[in-house]
């Protein structure tokens, strides 16, 4: 040991020399006792509520935020956290009154101006928020947000604050699921320090959760304490998280293996078969809101023309689901039956099968239902997708290769890989692709509406591919002005049935969340949202 | 003024410690030896050229890399020789299991046979290899020579050319190169291996030629009138080839393992081609569950390399006039 | 010579104005960014236009270029997407980038060219056979195979070894990274410095120093391996360069958050400010390094001036 002690000493000796950085000379890695140490990924933009869209700022953001809703880290059902009871008579206006006795952790209150400066600074136009369109719902969400020019209001004229406690929200439409969208983190409560002096907030943001940052080196690694003074129930059961930035969910695991670290929540597809072997009963392998589709170009009149659902279909039925998701993903993709989720429950709205036959491999009926329809348009189809995250490149040949196996032709599926994110979603909305892509939706909140109104219905906001089907329109609808969940659930069922007649996407497989973990903590679980559920980790 | 002029009577001479007594041997010892290579020039006898394939045709070592490299541009060309299957037809439900009759080498992940595909993808690999290399070489070579022997401008234009394109990140030079060219065929991959290529080996040239040029064989040849090019081909170039051969036969390998990387990014060869690199890349990720997927390929690339590091080897012995 | 360096360092300002356009040119020719920041979902059309218009990206390029160099030429390197400012990110990766760098260019000097003189010297013996096979290896795994497998050895199965490296990247936790890092050029190393010694051990200047009797350990330090440098130390000059930017995949294996890792993010996310940054920087350090190389090949061969 003392030999070893010594010659660390002297690299760091020489270190110092060489470029004057004694200071990774000292502590080692480390974390207190009580701290779970987990892996992160760099958040993409700064960690605002309303402009964070992915997973990486969405995990730091449930930690240190709560709202007015929270989905339930099990059942994923919407439960109310700061409102004590959201009313409506009408789905159109509601009427929120916020609990009391809740503060941020800087000691200011929550109270209705919390809620509705948060929601105005994320509508207005000029503050350039990712999620702002989130408030389309709300009136007056034109006026702040034009399409294009200067906006010609600074607030949403559809918020009033009636006093510290209440406040009232008018929408645009009828939408009678609209208050089990307020879980999601754009909705967020914002303390006065994030309006004041914002540069100061974005290095060392602070909210109301159970959670308060700590340190945040950017790019490297974000440490958080557990705030004592929180008036929720869901108390912190640690002594706080230390999230570490990895750029290759390889080396996390192997940071994990090595009792490095203790927490992966996101593990490698290459080591799905040694991870049994490797972390025994501490791994989680639980389904999530996310789903994987390949979506037919029905801009293009190859695709679109009548016969064609026949094609579209019978290429669904060409693609043997069970057995990709075995080999390649090792049972943590499962096949799709329908274009939601199981994670949002038979209360958020799944319902299994939904898709029938359709997604049934069927190699016999995928020829002939292809022939009836007038074979594949040119001979044969091209599958795109980026390739720099996600391992697509894996599943996309499997893909290929079984239908090339059900039609009986080498040649029938290719795939063409896109070496950028941003350089594939260009040729898509620009509508270059004439041929089936990859389109994946991660939920923003667990109700069907989320997973069929903004991909589906005639030029939504997500629906690339065009899709535009009458009936289908008027089923959602419909479902939006339903009073009831159960109602509403069942009329976007019915909408469903339309995409398994017109199959404008074929749904692949819906994703899980899987996590490894180490022996120091325990209680680890995943939400409907594949982000780990911090609080109740216990260390020790 | 030139750049790299020693002949210049204002040159500042710099001083190098201990230098003395290896400067007068070394003069000494080339004072002798600069004739030699001269000698054949004059008379009509035998080229240094031919006296090099000469000495090879000799040489064991060169006979076994060349017999491998004419097995491996056979099956280039006509895989079906020794394979008799399809590279594209796969069964997933064969995925990454080992070897069993009819297939020696086992499957891959997307349950192709690794033979097979080990076979068929020796056409794409070698064709990247070779003629990136050759282009590379050919290239780097020349605007090296160029630079170190010229200098001057020259040198300052071609030297700051290269500088520029050593800068271009491989993986931001691929991506807005091949991502314009979206045919997936081997030609655009080639170019853009020998366009990041070049600069490397005209430095490793530029220096060769800058030291042959010192030479006092080439100060004399040059005091008996040899031209320009004359002094380049038949007094330099065979000095200064060695380490560009070095370099290339080692090139072969790390350009054929950069199609790997170009085509793990996305912007490399496509299906349907079939390429050691793409399987090699493919394979990297599994070698805890499936060593033998990246066994094949990689070693048919290594058998590849070495065939030409020892063909190199070789040649270079033989251009050697001071082992004759 | 003085006035040679600074002929080559003026040599740098076109160089600098070239290079930062190109790259500039690449990432603008791979298109729109702003799209991919709003992920899965389909851009707000009002919020991208913003977007688009704080970064100059609805300008013609040379307008964007020209704010862009006017911006550089008053130190200002302008933001990437997370809001941190890029001069920040050089300030981190740089100094962890150029410890990695050292670590596997000392690699390379010592074991390169040990190994290279010792098979040049027994040309054709088993350890020159050895050394060729090692090499061979060497160059046939690619570097992202070699890292993964070397760091489950060390890390994992023995437990010798840190697998990642923290933030600070201190020298000792950069030895395994620098050796994968250095494994491909040390083939190059190991073969050039072979050949180059094999080459000059036939000439006459050895063969008389030998024959004056000089002992064999003077006659190969000051004899032969000075004058077998030239192209050892040419390609070690282009390396620096290759190593600095090139480390993405073994930055990445190792979680070190250097200079490979900030022009992934930067090429993937398209953030022309982080890109041309970062390579503006490795340009310059190209250009020092090779003048610095030719300064050495003065040293290495007095017959070799500059004026």
């Amino acid at each position: 040991m003392r030999g070893a002690t010594r010659a660390r000493w002297a690299v760091c000796a020489l270190s110092a020399v060489l470029a004057a950085a004694a200071a990774g000379c000292g502590g080692g890695g480390g974390g207190g006792t009580g701290v779970v140490r987990s892996s992160w990924g760099d958040p993409q933009n700064p960690l605002e509520p309303a402009n964070t869209n992915e997973v990486q700022g969405g995990k730091v953001l449930a930690m240190i935020f709560r709202g007015l809703k929270r989905y339930d880290p099990r059942s994923g059902a919407a439960e109310n956290m700061l409102a004590e009871k959201i009313e409506t008579s009408d789905q159109q206006n509601f009427t929120i009154t916020l609990k009391d006795g809740w503060t941020f952790s800087n000691g200011e209150k929550v109270t209705s101006k919390s809620f509705t400066d948060a929601w105005n600074y994320a509508a207005l136009v000029d503050n350039k928020q990712k999620n702002a369109s989130f408030f389309e719902y709300v009136d007056g969400y034109d006026k702040v947000h034009p399409a294009s020019g200067a906006a010609t209001a600074k607030t949403l004229s559809g918020l009033v604050v009636k006093d510290d406690r209440t406040f009232t929200v008018k929408l645009k439409t009828k939408f009678s699921t609209w208050p089990d969208t307020l879980g999601y983190t754009a909705y967020a409560p914002l303390p006065r320090a994030f309006f004041d002096d914002h540069a100061a907030w974005l290095k060392k943001p602070v909210g109301n959760g159970p959670y308060a940052i700590d340190s945040y080196a950017k790019g490297s690694a974000m440490k958080l304490t557990k705030w004592d003074g929180y008036p929720g129930d869901d108390k912190a059961k640690n002594s706080g998280v230390e999230l570490r930035v990895y750029t290759d969910n390889n080396t996390a695991y192997t940071d994990l293996q090595a009792g490095n670290l203790d927490l992966v929540d996101d593990i490698p597809s290459a080591q799905l078969k040694n991870v049994k072997n490797d972390l025994g009963d501490r791994y989680i392998n639980q389904p999530a809101g996310i789903i994987q589709t390949l979506a037919f170009p029905m801009y293009d009149a190859n695709w679109s023309k009548s016969g064609m659902e026949k094609v579209r279909r019978g290429l669904s039925m060409a693609i043997n689901r069970d057995q990709i998701t075995d080999q390649i993903y090792q049972k943590t993709r499962t096949p799709a039956t329908d274009w939601t989720s199981p994670a949002l429950g038979e209360k958020g709205g799944y319902k299994a099968g939904l898709c029938g036959d359709a997604c049934t491999f069927d190699a016999a009926s995928a020829k002939k239902l292809i022939q009836e329809g007038g074979g594949l348009p040119g001979g044969r189809i091209t599958l795109t997708s980026n390739v720099d995250t996600g391992s697509h490149r894996v599943w996309m040949d499997a893909v290929c290769n079984s239908i090339n196996n059900a039609l009986g032709n080498d040649n029938a599926c290719i795939v063409n890989p896109v070496g950028t994110f941003a350089d594939f979603r260009n040729q898509i909305s620009e509508q270059r692709l004439s041929n089936p892509f990859r389109s994946g939706w991660q939920m923003d909140y667990p109700l069907i509406q989320n997973f069929l109104q903004p991909l589906y219905y005639t030029d939504a906001s997500s629906n690339y591919g065009k899709f535009s089907d009458p009936q289908f329109d008027k089923l959602v609808d419909e479902a939006n002005a339903e009073s009831s969940q159960g109602a509403a659930n069942a009329k976007f069922q019915d909408a469903e049935r339309i995409l398994a007649r017109e199959m404008p996407a074929i749904p692949l497989w819906y994703q899980n969340g899987s996590a490894g973990y180490s022996d120091r903590v325990s209680d680890v679980t995943l939400n409907p949202f594949s982000v780990p559920v911090y609080e109740q980790i216990k260390v020790g | 003024m030139p750049e790299l002029d020693p002949s210049d009577p204002d040159a500042a001479v710099i001083p190098a410690d201990g230098a003395a007594s290896s400067l007068a041997t070394s003069d000494a010892a080339t004072l002798e030896d600069g004739p030699l290579p001269g000698a054949p020039a004059s008379g009509k006898a035998r080229s240094l050229w031919s006296d090099a394939w000469h000495d090879l045709r000799r040489n064991p070592v060169f006979l076994v890399s060349a017999l491998i490299i004419v097995f491996l541009v056979l099956i280039a060309l006509w895989p079906g020789l020794i394979a008799s299957g399809n590279p594209l037809q796969c069964d997933l439900a064969k995925a990454q299991e080992g070897s069993q009759p009819g297939h020696p080498f086992g499957f891959d992940t997307q349950g192709c046979d690794v033979y097979t595909r080990t076979v068929y993808g020796a056409r794409a690999s070698i064709t990247v290899g070779i003629c990136a290399t050759a282009g590379a070489a050919l290239l780097g070579s020349v605007l090296g020579g160029l630079a170190g022997f010229f200098g001057s401008w020259w040198d300052a234009l071609l030297s700051r050319i290269a500088d520029i394109f050593f800068g271009i990140p491989i993986i931001l030079g691929g991506l807005v190169f091949l991502s314009v060219v979206t045919s997936g065929s081997l030609w655009p991959v080639v170019g853009f291996i020998v366009l990041l290529g070049w600069p490397q080996i005209s430095r490793i040239a530029r220096g060769s030629v800058v030291t042959a040029k010192q030479h006092d064989y080439v100060q004399a040849a040059r005091a008996l009138g040899a031209g320009d090019t004359r002094l380049l081909l038949r007094h330099i170039a065979p000095n200064a080839v060695a380490p560009v051969i070095v370099v290339a036969t080692i090139a072969l390998g790390t350009y054929i393992a950069l199609e790997a990387t170009l085509s793990f990014l996305g912007v490399g060869l496509k299906p349907p081609t079939v390429s050691w690199g793409i399987d090699i890349s493919n394979a990297s990720t599994q070698i805890r569950n499936a060593p033998h997927m990246l066994l094949w390929p990689a070693g048919a690339l290594s058998i590849t390399v070495l065939a030409f590091i020892m063909l190199g080897d070789a040649v270079r012995d033989a251009l050697d006039p001071k082992l004759r | 010579m003085g006035r040679y360096v600074i002929r080559r360092l003026l040599q740098m300002v076109p160089v600098f104005i070239g290079s930062t356009f190109l790259i500039f040119f690449m990432v603008y020719a791979l298109g729109d960014p702003v799209a991919a920041l709003f992920g899965d979902k389909a851009p707000d059309p009002a919020t991208a236009a913003r977007i688009r218009r704080e970064l100059y990206l609805d300008e013609p390029l040379w307008k964007q270029y020209g704010h862009y160099m006017g911006q550089i030429l008053s130190g200002d390197f302008g933001t990437a997407f997370n809001g941190q400012k890029v001069t920040e990110l050089m300030a981190d990766a740089f100094p962890v980038t150029l410890r990695l760098t050292l670590v596997a260019i000392l690699f390379e000097i010592v074991i390169g060219i040990t190994l290279g003189v010792l098979s040049g010297l027994r040309r054709g013996r088993s350890v020159d056979t050895s050394v060729l096979l090692l090499t061979l290896i060497v160059v046939s795994i690619p570097t992202f195979v070699s890292g993964y497998v070397l760091q489950y050895l060390f890390g994992v199965k023995w437990g010798i070894v840190s697998p990642s490296v923290s933030p600070e990247a201190p020298f000792d936790e950069l030895l395994l990274p620098g050796i994968v890092l250095a494994l491909t050029s040390l083939a190059y190393v190991t073969r050039l410095s072979r050949t180059s010694i094999a080459e000059n051990s036939r000439a006459d200047y050895v063969r008389t120093a030998v024959a004056k009797g000089l002992p064999r350990r003077r006659v190969v330090t000051r004899h032969l391996l000075r004058n077998s440098l030239i192209p050892v130390v040419t390609f070690i000059g282009t390396d620096v360069g290759a190593l600095m930017g090139g480390a993405i995949v073994t930055e990445r294996i190792f979680n070190i958050h250097g200079v490979g890792f900030q022009l992934y993010q930067g090429i993937l996310r398209q953030n022309s400010p982080t890109v041309v940054g970062f390579v503006t920087i490795l340009v310059i350090v190209f250009l020092l390094a090779n003048l610095f190389v030719d300064l050495l090949y003065a040293v290495l061969d007095p017959r070799i001036r500059y004026a």
